[in-house]
């Protein structure tokens, strides 16, 4: 569709007096802008928004959505419950869980293996919020690299290891959920139910 | 022309190549720091001499003082890509002629004191500024042409020129470095620094690089390199009009194209910055539109044209050009500083006579070059001032603008030097009449009515009669 030119309004530039004509005030002016960054950026005076990286790293929010880890709980056990519930709400199909029965008393299943393909996954978070227990999480470790493809699959050890290594750093993520969490987080009344016996 | 003079020239060919290769490596290096702290960044840092080597931990970093180095491996190793339908044999010789113009215009560009030998100065020019300088006059201007000749050919090399400078005057002071007589030796700061028409030269040969640019445009049978080489040879032809007019009065007034003895008139007199501002002005603009630099790097502007001209290159023969162009930032850079700002001169710390000895043939080194490295840095600082023109703008500032300014200019100086209206005072007389014709020219350019705006015009003429659908396409269908 073609413009209206009624509603074209015509700005004119302003007239240039013999100063602007000149350019040079206006050249001048404009080297004296650059030539003080230059000096400020020199004597280090002005502002420095450079990180020198490797050596100096970036202070990421505490929200930052980088690597997974699965979290242990007071017993440094695996806190997953593995509900499937990560996994089916991830976008990416990234998340491979194999339960099965688990050998503590306060929970049915546990994961066998836990596995995720940090390659195919997007940083989403929604795992961490499909989580009833909290046990995944997603920490602010976002150099990750690896020399394959094989390199970046992690699995449970490596993602447990991940917790210990955030623990350690005191780089634990913020929570997802505050409070009281969901009823399968909670050890079950009077030890197993009778599912879970059975399922043992 | 004897074997020791052979071996002497070729020596100095070949440490000044190294010398301006070298400067290259680092200003694309100045030209990247430069470019980071004028955008508060910092530029690179990382590239040490350290080469991986923990022992040589030391040289790690180093302000990125090894990245030329790193850039000039890197280029080498670099895939050499050579589209399929080039025309190879331009193609190839594209990179050469840029780089061996450039570097030819360099070799009569003075980059030290080059002067035991007397100034071949014609003093009917000296006495036009003011009376000789009695201090000068033990020095031996020859005082024809004819004379000039006669000592030329008795000894090619000049150095008999000091002999007969010592007959004249047996005090007179030969600079010595270690017991080894520079006067005799001539030691030279330049490949050949006593070409009589140097400037004439550097522009001649300079000019030629615009082969360089159109061979690479027209071979490489790609738009964007043809565009850019229309580009640069239309921008080139016309800025060096203005850029020879912008040296005429100074030509005039020393009397000689040798860049040698400009300098020297200079340390005797008054830098021509001060005589003449104006032309300084022209010169300087016209280098950079010669140079490619911004505001006028239309031949390779990225946005518009991928690279320009060298679009199609890769590897070394790409490295050729950029080192062609900084050769020929540094030969015009060394222009500039010879022609309007002394040369090696500091009034009062670095003249002709002090500091004496090898002490004074170091500092006028140091002076020139640093002056050149100065012009280099402000070459840098406008790429971050000034945005790029449009091509008509570009035209019109050559044709309309600087040369204008440079005919009257020359007009005016030429007049106020043959009839010396205010006697003595007349020289001052030259940067008012700079300021003068500045004024003049912009207020005159204020009164020319501006070109039409067709985007305007087209809008009132679709407002007079606004063609219905129908009319358009209706009777087509």
């Amino acid at each position: 569709m073609a413009i209206n030119t009624n509603e074209v309004t015509w700005v004119e530039p302003p007239q240039l007096g013999i100063l602007d004509q000149l350019y040079l005030p206006a050249i001048a002016g404009g080297m004296a802008t650059a030539f003080k960054h230059l000096l400020e950026t020199v004597t280090g005076t002005g502002p420095e928004p450079t990180q020198q990286y490797p050596e100096e790293k970036p202070k990421l929010p505490p929200h930052y959505r980088g690597l997974h880890r699965l979290n242990r709980d007071e017993e440094g056990r695996v806190k997953c419950v593995a509900c499937y519930m990560c996994s089916t709400a991830c976008p990416a199909h990234c998340i491979d869980i194999v339960a099965a029965p688990s050998p503590w008393k306060d929970r049915e299943k546990y994961p066998e293996t836990f596995v995720i393909d940090e390659l195919r996954c997007i940083y989403c978070g929604m795992c961490e919020q499909a989580c009833p227990v909290d046990a995944i999480e997603l920490t602010s470790i976002f150099d990750l690299t690896g020399l394959s493809r094989e390199q970046m699959i992690f699995n449970k050890e490596k993602l447990l290891g991940v917790f210990d290594e955030t623990v350690r750093k005191g780089t634990d993520p913020i929570r997802t959920h505050t409070g009281k969490l969901g009823p399968a987080s909670e050890p079950a009344e009077g030890g197993l139910t009778e599912s879970s016996s059975a399922q043992s | 022309m004897n074997i020791t003079e052979l071996v002497v020239v070729l020596v100095t060919i070949g440490i000044v190549f190294a010398g301006v290769m070298t400067f290259v490596g680092y200003g694309s290096l100045l030209e990247r720091k430069i470019s980071a702290w004028v955008q508060d960044r910092i530029g690179p840092n990382r590239v040490g001499f350290d080469l991986n080597q923990p022992i040589l931990g030391l040289f790690k970093g180093f302000f990125g003082l090894g990245q030329p180095l790193a850039d000039g491996v890197k280029f080498f190793l670099k895939e050499e890509f050579i589209p399929k339908n080039v025309d190879k044999v331009f193609y190839f010789l594209a990179p050469a002629v840029a780089l061996s113009t450039a570097m030819i215009a360099f070799a009569v560009v003075p980059f030290g004191s080059t002067s035991v030998v007397p100034p071949l100065v014609d003093n009917r020019i000296d006495l036009a500024v003011s009376q000789p300088n009695p201090n000068y006059q033990h020095r031996v201007y020859p005082r024809t042409h004819g004379e000039l000749d006669k000592i030329r050919a008795a000894n090619p090399f000049r150095s008999e020129i000091l002999d007969q400078a010592r007959n004249q005057n047996p005090n007179i002071e030969l600079p010595k470095v270690a017991g080894f007589d520079l006067g005799r030796s001539e030691v030279r700061f330049g490949i050949a620094p006593h070409l009589d028409i140097g400037v004439l030269f550097v522009f001649a040969v300079s000019s030629l690089a615009v082969y360089g640019v159109v061979l690479a445009g027209w071979s490489s049978n790609s738009k964007y390199s043809l565009f850019g080489a229309l580009r640069a040879s239309a921008q080139l032809i016309s800025y060096e009009i203005p850029m020879g007019m912008s040296i005429l009065v100074v030509v005039f007034m020393v009397g000689s194209l040798n860049l040698q003895a400009i300098v020297e008139f200079q340390a005797r007199h008054t830098w021509f910055i001060v005589y003449q501002p104006l032309g300084c002005l022209l010169f300087l603009t016209a280098i950079f539109a010669e140079c490619n630099r911004l505001p006028f790097d239309l031949p390779e502007c990225e946005q518009e044209l991928v690279g320009g001209y060298h679009t199609e290159y890769s590897s070394m023969k790409f490295a050729c050009f950029m080192m062609g162009e900084y050769t020929h930032m540094v030969t015009t850079s060394f222009l500039l500083v010879a022609m309007f700002f002394g040369g090696w001169n500091i009034p009062f710390l670095v003249t002709q006579d002090f500091p004496g000895g090898a002490l004074g043939w170091g500092a006028k080194l140091v002076v020139f070059c640093g002056k050149m490295v100065a012009v280099i840095a402000f070459f840098m600082l406008v790429r971050w001032s000034l945005l790029r023109f449009r091509f008509d703008q570009l035209m019109g500032l050559a044709w309309k603008g600087l040369m204008t300014l440079g005919i009257l200019n020359t007009v005016g100086a030429v007049v106020i030097l043959q009839t010396r209206p205010l006697g003595e005072l007349s020289l001052w007389l030259l940067p008012a009449w700079s300021v003068i014709a500045l004024l003049a020219v912009t207020g005159y350019s204020m009164t020319r009515p501006k070109a039409p705006n067709r985007f305007r015009t087209g809008i009132k003429r679709v407002d007079q009669r606004l063609p219905s659908h129908q009319e358009l396409v209706g009777n087509r269908v």
